[in-house]
């Protein structure tokens, strides 16, 4: 690890309409640093991972994210070097998993021929004519994966990394978030199974209440 | 604007009507029930010919108006959180999402004024007259609609009132499109010159889309 941090949080807190969901957070995480965040349900913690995933702006404190001021526009630059792949899957349920990444690819502006190299990483190549909505859980998270492994990101943002994969898969996330960290790059991982996710994480911290401990 | 930003204009009008085609929203859906509207009209006012001839224009293009607002804000809409965030992270620039997924609505909107237009012909017997200025008419106002109804889902999305903005925020917007088509038809059936309707016309799509653009990126992040 480096001196240098990728995500400096200082005094930060976030509110969602009238609701406080974070607050005065202090945090830095280094370049290849696996973090484990945990916390009960309604802790906040899919806030943090949009907060340093630039989503959402910080309404206290001040951070910077890969260099870029939470609260300026600096932060639409650096969104390309961050994935996340929430509890709820961000692909489209109509279009096949193919296709899925294929528009990632067109996005992000890579070669589409990674989309298909991405999919056989991941063990999917011969369900990429399958229909998104028509996959399983875990399908459409190995999907994710694939999309995350297409671009080349600085920092990975994972909600419950472990759920709805078979041992497989999760022998396959683990080995990324290795690699990831490996290469200088930063991983947080939101889990309620705190054994695997110690197993990985050189840190953890607690998140309950809007406040890290 | 880079041969980037169309190069996503390009993918997002591409995956709306990927998406379109599988869910057959508007081919199954939207398409029956404005041919559907159109035949209810002789039943309300009579089967009179020359009166259904007469209002058959405005009645057509106030079905396109209200079916293709809510097609497109449909479609502008659609999308879950967890997706915007991962185009977001992909690097997507919201000028360019609302760019592509105007076209994609410009798109599915014409090929209603088509299918719709061919039962208001057949229903209303109205006589099809200036054929180029008609086909610029309907392509503005597809253009002008599907602009107007991803300007209004952006707002929608971004606003905790939801849905129930919509008819605040179209009516007055979508008045002069209504306005400029049905005058422009009127304008070609007595020989006069449309000319002015037709740049009215384009003059709301041209606002409404630097509107759109430049409103892109605020709406996204609020």
């Amino acid at each position: 690890m480096t001196a240098t941090p990728l995500v400096a949080l200082s005094g930060v807190g976030v509110r969602i309409g009238s609701t406080q969901i974070l607050r005065d957070v202090d945090l830095q995480i280094g370049a290849g640093e696996v973090l484990g965040l945990f916390g009960p349900n309604g802790a906040g913690k899919t806030t943090m991972l949009r907060l340093i995933a630039t989503l959402i702006r910080p309404a206290q404190g001040e951070g910077t994210v890969l260099g870029a001021d939470l609260a300026s526009s600096d932060r639409y630059d650096v969104r390309r070097r961050i994935g996340m792949i929430g509890h709820v899957p961000g692909i489209y349920p109509e279009l096949t998993l193919g296709e899925n990444l294929r528009y990632a690819a067109r996005v992000a502006q890579v070669p589409t021929k990674r989309a298909r190299e991405s999919l056989a990483a991941v063990g999917l190549s011969g369900a990429a004519d399958r229909k998104a909505g028509a996959s399983s859980h875990g399908m459409q998270r190995r999907t994710e994966f694939a999309r995350e492994l297409m671009i080349d990101r600085s920092l990975l943002l994972l909600d419950e990394p472990h759920s709805a994969l078979d041992q497989d898969a999760v022998d396959l996330v683990e080995g990324l978030i290795e690699r990831k960290a490996a290469g200088g790059g930063s991983v947080v991982i939101v889990s309620h199974d705190r054994a695997r996710v110690k197993a990985i994480a050189h840190r953890t911290v607690e998140l309950d209440g809007g406040t890290l401990s | 604007m880079t041969s980037g930003f169309w190069h996503q204009v390009r993918a997002v009008a591409d995956r709306d009507l990927l998406r379109e085609r599988r869910r057959g929203d508007v081919l199954w859906i939207t398409i029956p029930f404005g041919a559907i509207a159109l035949l209810l009209v002789p039943l309300a006012v009579g089967t009179d010919a020359a009166l259904l001839r007469e209002i058959g224009p405005g009645l057509y293009w106030v079905i396109v108006m209200l079916f293709g607002v809510l097609v497109a804000v449909g479609k502008a809409s659609s999308d879950t959180v967890p997706q915007q965030d991962a185009s977001l992270l992909l690097g997507l620039d919201p000028a360019a999402g609302f760019v592509g997924r105007a076209a994609a609505a410009t798109l599915l909107l014409l090929i209603f004024e088509v299918v719709v237009g061919v039962v208001a012909v057949g229903l209303y017997d109205i006589s099809i007259i200036g054929v180029p200025w008609l086909i610029l008419t309907v392509l503005i106002v597809a253009a002008g609609l599907a602009l107007l109804g991803t300007l209004t889902g952006s707002i929608v999305n971004s606003t905790s009132a939801g849905t129930a903005l919509v008819p605040l925020l179209v009516a007055p917007l979508s008045v002069p499109l209504l306005l400029g088509a049905t005058q422009a038809y009127e304008g070609l059936r007595l020989g006069h010159s449309i000319l002015s309707w037709v740049l009215l016309m384009v003059a709301v799509v041209l606002v409404v889309a630097i509107i759109g653009v430049l409103t892109a990126r605020p709406l996204q992040e609020s």
